[in-house]
């Protein structure tokens, strides 16, 4: 029995919910194949709006980050206060930098 | 590879710094197993939900009734399908999850097993039921896993509507026939202390508690939560006319809370184990529902096979024309 | 023309074929909200809900709209509720037993292929509260069409039991699609004040649209039977609106006056 769903394949739903906005997880469904997948995402994460843009992703599609990555992945993003603005100093007065 | 123990020291350090646990982080194998417990029961209630107000869709009285009903129903269904998902995050399959729901090894809230006889009892289920699945759920918002939270913020926003559209009808009948009031009264009789046992067993007797508490899993004990329902819940009642079917039912004043007489936890155990009045109807419509979709279900999964193939032949001839 | 221009001589006919289009959708609403706990899976179950919800909102709209035209005072769940069998004015297409899934689908194909025919016409209906009702209900029969289409194709082309229980749900239903684009004096009167489209354009571009979807689907098209059926836009149902109403009627019927 469980090879019979075998074919119902887990897929992520991300909705927009103004044009202007990012798309953002909303969570998944289940489905044979991608019309089919975003018709369910759009019954199932759509029912109240505001959404105008849907997309749905094969989860096994999902490259992602494992947590042993998050030192050598994240954490130099800490050190690199030149990326931030107020590293750097502007005479009092000078407006609009 | 860090021992054990140790892991299991940090993972209690993160829990106790309110952080949220993500589906890839460690996690000690009961807290995983616990949240795949409670998530799935969650999920299977939502579903098995369904089915006693889906029993008065057809009979709703009004235009606008049946439209609320339905789609209150509808979302039972989608909030089961967000804690499906929240749950398959953990490494388990949702149709391995049904499976054990419709064979039999999994539960779900008891208060399905009841049946609903009148029009009155689809107010008082949105009022009384929603009512205690919101300040349970409330609390489960704030849970320490990620998913399960972030699918019960998204469900406590769904909801909002339930609970009014059950408190309106229960208004309507109140202020309706005396027909319509004998009718609300044996709906608040008869719902009353099978909602206050969804809260859960006393404190005492509930062994999974002090380790879901310490997981943040659950962040209220059982017997808070029940009290807190009762406060909120017991003035509206009155507000309606109503009263409530508890003799020994009381306010006080020093602590503010009313006082509940004894809830009769014989019932409780035995609907657990099978034995309420609706019990076995509500798993045979799940099951016969599952199996008359299976040819459905196989019906698309050979469409998408077929469409595959096809693709990938078309594929191979283009890369070889 | 909207409702305080209306000439009073269009009044019964523009109720009468508010009735149709109204009762159409409630009836197809009732039995579509019967799938609800009971779809074959979950994502289908919330699905089914959906396109029943956009049918009883279109009802509750039309429904409302006749008894304004009617100029009774009748309201739509007056209309819905308090009616008998006879009263009733939707084809017999959507009031039989929902049957199985791929039955619900074939009828819902069948069903909103003329629908979304017809409500694009009507958004350039004279009365314009019609107009407005047609434009919102086009927009959500496109998906009811695309939804059912897609279904089409995979019940069609998914296995053997599925191609045979629709292809056995588009045999038995195709006698009750004729009633869809019947012409009466009712609908001539209404077609000639611009207010109803001219039902003979449309059909031939029903069949045409049926006829691809269904070959994509790898269905026959059934020979056109002996019989089709009709007399639903008069009154005269199956015996199933009959069963159907005592169900949806039973509350307003057995505590007559009451408020819910």
């Amino acid at each position: 029995m469980a090879e019979m769903e075998n074919g119902m394949r887990l897929w992520e739903v991300f909705v927009q919910p103004r044009t202007g906005k990012p798309h953002e997880h909303v969570g998944s469904v289940r489905a044979t194949h991608a019309e089919m997948a975003l018709q369910h995402a759009r019954d199932v994460y759509a029912r109240r709006g505001p959404v105008v843009s849907i997309w749905v992703v094969p989860t096994e599609a999902i490259y992602a980050t494992k947590p042993g990555d998050e030192g050598p992945f994240f954490d130099p993003a800490d050190n690199k206060p030149y990326r931030h603005p107020l590293f750097y100093k502007v005479p009092h007065g000078v407006k609009n930098i | 590879m860090k021992d054990e123990a140790l892991l299991e020291v940090e993972f209690q350090a993160r829990i106790d710094a309110d952080e949220k646990i993500e589906p890839k982080d460690w996690m000690p194998e009961r807290y995983r197993r616990q949240l795949i417990r409670m998530m799935s029961q969650h999920a299977h209630s939502e579903i098995v939900g369904m089915l006693p107000e889906g029993n008065w869709i057809t009979r709703a009285p009004t235009l606008r009734r049946k439209m609320a009903l339905l789609a209150k129903v509808q979302d039972e269904a989608g909030h089961g399908l967000y804690l499906y998902s929240a749950t398959e995050t953990l490494g388990v399959d949702r149709y391995q999850l049904i499976r054990d729901l419709l064979e039999g090894r999994a539960k779900y809230s008891n208060i399905f097993n009841y049946p609903t006889l009148t029009w009155a009892d689809v107010g008082v289920i949105g009022w009384f039921v929603d009512g205690a699945a919101i300040v349970n759920q409330t609390m489960l918002a704030k849970t320490s896993y990620g998913p399960y939270s972030r699918a019960m913020i998204r469900i406590c926003k769904e909801e909002a509507f339930h609970k009014r559209q059950g408190y309106e009808i229960c208004v309507t009948l109140a202020r309706g026939t005396p027909e319509q009031r004998r009718m609300l009264q044996d709906a608040i009789n008869r719902w009353w202390w099978p909602t206050l046992m969804m809260f859960g067993p006393p404190d005492d007797q509930s062994p999974n508690s002090p380790e879901l508490l310490r997981w943040k899993v659950k962040r209220k004990t059982n017997d808070e939560l029940r009290q807190h329902f009762v406060n909120i819940t017991v003035p509206q009642v009155l507000a309606l006319g109503m009263t409530i079917p508890d003799p020994d039912l009381r306010y006080d004043e020093k602590t503010g809370n009313w006082l509940i007489g004894p809830i009769d936890w014989d019932e409780f155990w035995r609907v657990i184990r099978g034995h309420g009045p609706c019990n076995r109807e509500r798993l045979q419509a799940r099951r016969k529902a599952h199996e008359e979709g299976a040819w459905v279900r196989e019906a698309v999964q050979a469409y998408a096979r077929k469409r595959q193939q096809q693709a990938a032949s078309t594929a191979a001839e283009v890369s070889h024309g | 023309m909207n409702l305080e221009t209306l000439d009073d001589a269009l009044r019964p006919a523009l109720f009468e074929y508010l009735l149709r289009l109204g009762d159409d959708a409630l009836i197809l609403g009732h039995r579509l909200s019967e799938w609800c706990g009971h779809g074959p899976y979950l994502e289908e179950d919330i699905a089914l809900a959906n396109l029943a919800l956009d049918c009883l909102g279109h009802a509750e709209a039309l429904l409302t709209l006749a008894g304004e035209v009617e100029g009774q005072g009748r309201t739509a769940d007056d209309l819905a509720f308090l009616r008998d069998a006879y009263d009733f004015r939707n084809v017999q297409l959507v009031e039989l037993p929902r049957g199985d899934f791929a039955f619900t689908i074939v009828r819902q194909f069948l069903y909103a292929t003329y629908a979304c025919l017809l409500y694009k016409a009507l958004q350039q209906s004279a009365f314009e509260p019609l107009a407005g009702i047609a434009a919102k209900a086009h927009k959500e029969m496109q998906y009811h069409l695309r939804h059912s289409s897609e279904w089409m194709r995979c019940l069609g082309d998914g296995t053997e039991e599925s191609h045979r229980r629709a292809q056995s749900a588009l045999d038995e239903l195709w006698m009750y699609t004729g009633e869809l684009f019947e012409v009466d004096d009712t609908l001539r009167t209404l077609t000639e004040a611009r207010i109803a489209p001219d039902m003979a354009t449309l059909q031939p571009k029903w069949r045409e649209q049926v006829e691809t979807v269904l070959r994509e689907a790898t269905l026959t098209v059934p020979e056109d039977p002996p019989y089709m059926a009709t007399g639903g836009r008069h009154g005269h149902h199956t015996e199933h609106l009959g069963h159907l109403l005592a169900e949806m009627q039973f509350l307003q019927r057995a505590y007559p006056g009451a408020q819910w």
